[in-house]
């Protein structure tokens, strides 16, 4: 019997929610849930070591093929790996294990629907990353997108049912824009010799390299894209839901959303768009610096003006998605691979903040940044994790943010210095709303509301149960930091391989005109 | 003796029409018991009526592939299809299914009951005649059948005003588009059989004369004419657009069985005529893809912003229903440059019945007295009272939303990839926003009963009681909803059975 690590790591969280869903004795219910947590964590950090070690089928190692009854119309449960997905997938696993272990020791009520929702969702979420037929790719996002509005509209705060709503109905049009364009491609690429495409995307990508669609198709399509794509990773002005929906989420759900499903889209565009609709991006490139420039700008300064810490780590993570489409809009290998650093780095900064968030309204029951100060005396360890991911959320060096932040600026030059200009003083911008929130909840004096608070519930540091999570994220950011090779070498062959040759396309088809 | 009787009793193969006279005299049989059983075995007769359905389901499955495929009988009066023996199938699903739900809501009111199911069998049988029909005779006999049986079950709570209200109105809207339909059949009856045109046929209400005709004169007004109001006839059938007029009153009034009923088997059996009829205009593709356009975009659009602002789940049901309606035209006109679009059809009509009775079955436990009386605000408390019937309301409304890993994802999807074959992109992108608007009041609903509003809380009349569900209907509910989440993960055996349709 074939033995598929990767199918293991998709089956593992759902067969465990499904074994919860079941009713089992609340004894062995966390332990499982525990269980079926960290299996893809390991399973993702055993195949990035093996990764370089291992064949490799069209960039893709790891590769299976199950048929589930669709395979006549070309679609198959195909799972691998390559140097793209791959940081993506560790990503997807770690951040599910450390939101797991937070949701383990928060005391949320109905725990275990909320384990079972989690679950879900992390099982979506790996099987996003190891699909490479794109069906299922689109197939597992839904299947994770689905558990955060039930848990926005259960265990939300403020406004949840109208965030649950909102979200539900802007993430479902980006999705349905992004499912049209995944089947026109689909069609179209299929149409040229009989009839019968295939979503596998070794397949499209070979198709669609030989026969290359015409222009004009190439540029609907990936309006359609950019567009779906684009709400679902909240590219201004379709943000809206974005910090309203984090705000509103309890803590390991806006971990999860906002540290890896959000990346569903910049990930599309990365694997999907601009290897296959190369002569499309061109037209677009413009308008979506434009609005990418605006996350950056706008957002950074609307996230200044933040007095919620959520609202305003919610803003931040909007104002950074623009960073990644100014990659995506450079069309460059140095520009494609900043991006998935970004994603990945950004990935676990927000969700340290996100936890770290959560972890500090428990001790000042409030996410008023005028409420709160001098937390650091009671909580150094706190504090100093806070600082620390606000730092790698800036993009200092020393974090894994710098070298994707680094990657998209080089790549933005070529495209022009304005820009890169632009997208620098967003750092500046971030520097400010981060430091200003550190500073006002750990340093200076302790308000008046807090110290009432801190005198009926005496605060205690970081607990290990919160610190192990923690923990994760902050090796992994460290980690990527001090080593980033571990990941951009694989990154840098996947990308070497498909892209100079959609990038010649390019040049042309500028060279004919 | 006459060598065309001889053909003609010869064509006649009652065997092969063995289903459909055994649902009649089940149906017969079912009146008799009531006269001959004690009073108190009464309650046998449904029972009896389930089972023998599930006979007569289980011989159709058997022997799926008959031997008289293909053929024409009772001298071209039907003509046994693959696709005819599909629809058999769905009908006798969907009537035992109603059959089912009918136990559970005729218990709550002083009717009679016996009578439900005699109706109920006698429309599944003219339903799977229709299907199979091959002349406007049979047609145009069977819809009749099937539409004054609707007439009684759909004011079958006759004490209720709503339901009397809801049956005047069926009969009224459906005798005009009988009226309708008669006319466009009269016309192509008129213009075929005109001696001066060629390819002209003595038997010109023959599908296959008909057909053969229309190819012969292509450009033919009359025949346009008649197309038009024949498929107007069957739009009323299928509650398209501008003939939806009747959906969300006899929807709302109609007991909540036959409302399942009548949302999908009859929507079915509309389908299966247009599928028909798909095939026998395909020459004057011209007049009806445009129409056919038309009407789905209609019906998409009014459908969903219909049902945006309902609040009782009857009508709710009946206006999503229509923009359903819209998708599955959808699959139609691209059928007509897309042969695999009737498979997408086949599995999306497989998909709806799943999801559409398992929302009806929910439906039907928590109905009150008044069975009109269903709002949203009455599922307040379902998720914590009853939380089995919430897991199968949440299944059902996210299939019929279209949200993976549920089966109603996979089967817009097979409806829009056949859609963009054919090149129907504005058609689709109207679709788009239907899911999308879909989205809202599937999710509002699903929202209510999941996650109530503090102040419906508060008034603890309005919130639902908690139901006992018993034993065999859990079952079905279960596999009802089961199937809804398989289909989505696993097509392989239904996609299988379906293809056989062609092979």
């Amino acid at each position: 019997m074939h033995f598929d690590l990767l199918f293991i790591s998709i089956a593992t969280p759902l067969a465990v929610a499904l074994l919860l869903a079941l009713g089992l004795p609340k004894k062995w219910a966390s332990g499982l849930a525990c269980f079926g947590f960290m299996m893809p964590a390991f399973i993702a950090l055993s195949l990035w070591a093996r990764f370089s070690a291992v064949p490799q089928y069209h960039t893709y190692a790891f590769y299976n093929v199950y048929d589930t009854g669709l395979g006549g119309l070309g679609i198959r449960l195909a799972l691998g790996l390559n140097g793209i997905s791959l940081p993506l997938f560790v990503l997807a696993g770690l951040v599910g294990l450390a939101a797991g272990l937070y949701a383990l020791q928060s005391k949320v009520e109905r725990l275990n629907l909320y384990l079972i929702l989690l679950l879900v969702m992390q099982g979506g979420l790996m099987g996003v990353f190891a699909s490479v037929d794109v069906f299922f790719f689109y197939f597992f996002h839904e299947l994770a997108l689905i558990p955060t509005f039930i848990m926005v509209g259960i265990w939300g705060g403020r406004d949840r049912n109208y965030a649950a709503m909102k979200m539900t109905i802007y993430l479902t049009l980006g999705a349905m824009l992004s499912l049209l364009g995944l089947i026109a491609i689909y069609v179209k690429s299929g149409g040229i010799h009989d009839g019968i495409g295939s979503f596998d995307l070794i397949y499209l990508r070979r198709e669609l390299l030989e026969n290359p669609l015409p222009v004009f198709v190439q540029k609907n399509i990936f309006g359609l894209l950019m567009f779906g794509f684009g709400i679902l990773v909240s590219l201004w002005p379709l943000h809206t839901w974005a910090p309203l929906g984090y705000g509103a989420a309890p803590t390991s759900a806006a971990m999860l959303h906002a540290g890896v499903l959000k990346k569903f889209g910049l990930y599309g565009l990365i694997q999907i768009a601009l290897p296959l609709l190369p002569l499309g991006v061109g037209s677009w490139s413009w308008l979506l610096i434009a609005l990418a420039l605006c996350n950056v700008l706008v957002i950074g300064f609307v996230t200044i003006a933040q007095r919620d810490l959520k609202q305003m780590v919610g803003y931040s993570s909007v104002m950074h998605m623009g960073y990644a489409f100014l990659g995506v809009a450079a069309f460059s290998i140095v520009g494609a691979g900043g991006v998935v650093l970004m994603m990945v780095a950004h990935g676990f900064s927000v969700a340290l903040l996100f936890l770290l968030s959560s972890s500090i309204y428990d001790r000042t029951q409030t996410f008023d940044l005028g409420q709160m100060g001098g937390l650091a005396q009671k909580a150094p360890v706190l504090a100093a994790f806070f600082v620390a991911a606000t730092f790698a959320s800036i993009g200092l060096p020393g974090f894994a943010n710098f070298w994707g932040e680094l990657a998209i600026f080089i790549s933005l030059w070529n495209v022009s210095p304005w820009v890169t200009a632009g997208a620098v003083a967003g750092v500046i911008v971030s520097a400010i709303y981060g430091l200003r929130a550190a500073a006002n909840v750990f340093f200076g004096q302790p308000t008046t509301e807090f110290a009432k608070v801190a005198e009926q519930k005496p605060v205690v540091d970081l607990r290990w149960s919160e610190k192990l999570p923690a923990l994760v994220l902050l090796v992994a950011l460290l980690f990527l930091g001090f080593w980033p090779k571990s990941i951009s070498t694989p990154l840098n062959a996947a990308l070497q391989a498909i892209y100079p040759a959609a990038i010649s396309a390019v040049s042309t088809h500028v060279a004919n005109k | 003796m006459n060598a065309d009787l001889v053909s003609i009793a010869q064509s006649n193969q009652w065997l092969a029409l063995t289903p459909e006279l055994l649902l009649g005299c089940l149906a017969l049989l079912l009146l008799i018991f009531e006269m001959v059983l004690p009073k108190k075995e009464h309650g046998a007769i449904p029972l009896i009526a389930i089972a023998g359905q599930l006979g007569v389901l289980l011989g159709l499955i058997f022997n799926y592939r008959a031997a008289l495929l293909g053929y024409e009988i009772f001298g071209g009066m039907l003509r046994q299809t693959p696709s005819g023996q599909f629809m058999r199938v769905f009908f006798v699903l969907c009537s035992i299914l109603a059959s089912c739900l009918g136990v559970i809501a005729l218990a709550r009111q002083k009717v009679p009951k016996v009578e439900f199911y005699h109706i109920l069998l006698v429309v599944t049988a003219a339903m799977m005649l229709l299907a199979q029909s091959n002349h406007f005779v049979m047609f145009f006999v069977a819809l009749e059948t099937i539409t004054v049986g609707f007439y009684v079950l759909v004011s079958y709570f006759r004490t209720s005003p709503l339901s009397l209200e809801a049956g005047l109105k069926y009969l009224i809207t459906g005798a005009l588009s009988s009226a309708i339909l008669l006319f466009g059949i009269v016309m192509l009856y008129g213009v075929a059989g005109t001696p001066s045109l060629s390819g002209h046929s003595a038997d010109s209400m023959n599908f296959g004369a008909l057909q053969e005709f229309l190819a012969a004169n292509p450009n033919n007004f009359l025949a346009s004419v008649g197309i038009v109001l024949v498929l107007s006839g069957v739009a009323f059938k299928i509650g398209a657009v501008p003939f939806q007029i009747w959906i969300p009153d006899v929807y709302q009034g109609a007991p909540t069985p036959v409302t399942a009923f009548l949302a999908v088997a009859s929507k079915a059996a509309g389908f299966a005529a247009l599928m028909i009829f798909a095939q026998v205009f395909v020459a004057y593709r011209g007049v009806v893809v445009p129409l056919l356009s038309a009407l789905a975009v209609l019906t998409i659009i009014l459908g969903n912003f219909g049902a945006l602002t309902q609040h009782n789940v009857k009508r709710l049901m009946g206006l999503s229903g229509v923009s359903h309606a819209g998708y599955l035209l959808l699959g139609v006109i691209a059928s007509f440059s897309v042969p695999q679009a009737i498979d997408a059809i086949y599995f999306y009509l497989v998909v709806y019945l799943c999801a559409s009775f398992a929302v009806f079955g929910v439906m039907t436990h928590l109905a009150g007295e008044n069975d009109a009386d269903q709002e949203l605000e009455h599922y307040g408390e379902l998720a914590r009272k009853n939380p089995f019937l919430g897991v199968v309301l949440a299944i059902g409304l996210g299939s019929l939303a279209g949200i993976p890993p549920l089966a109603g994802f996979i089967g817009k999807l097979l409806i829009f990839i056949a859609a963009f074959k054919a090149g129907l992109g504005w058609l689709l992108a109207v679709a788009i926003v239907g899911v999308v608007l879909s989205i809202y009041y599937y999710f509002g609903w699903i929202k209510a009963a999941y996650f109530p509003s503090r102040t419906a809380t508060d008034d603890a009349t309005k919130s639902v009681p908690s139901v006992a569900v018993n034993v065999p209907m859990t079952m079905v509910l279960a596999t009802l909803a089961l199937v809804s989440v398989l289909l989505g993960l696993f097509q392989a055996p239904l996609m299988v059975w379906i293809a056989t349709l062609h092979g």
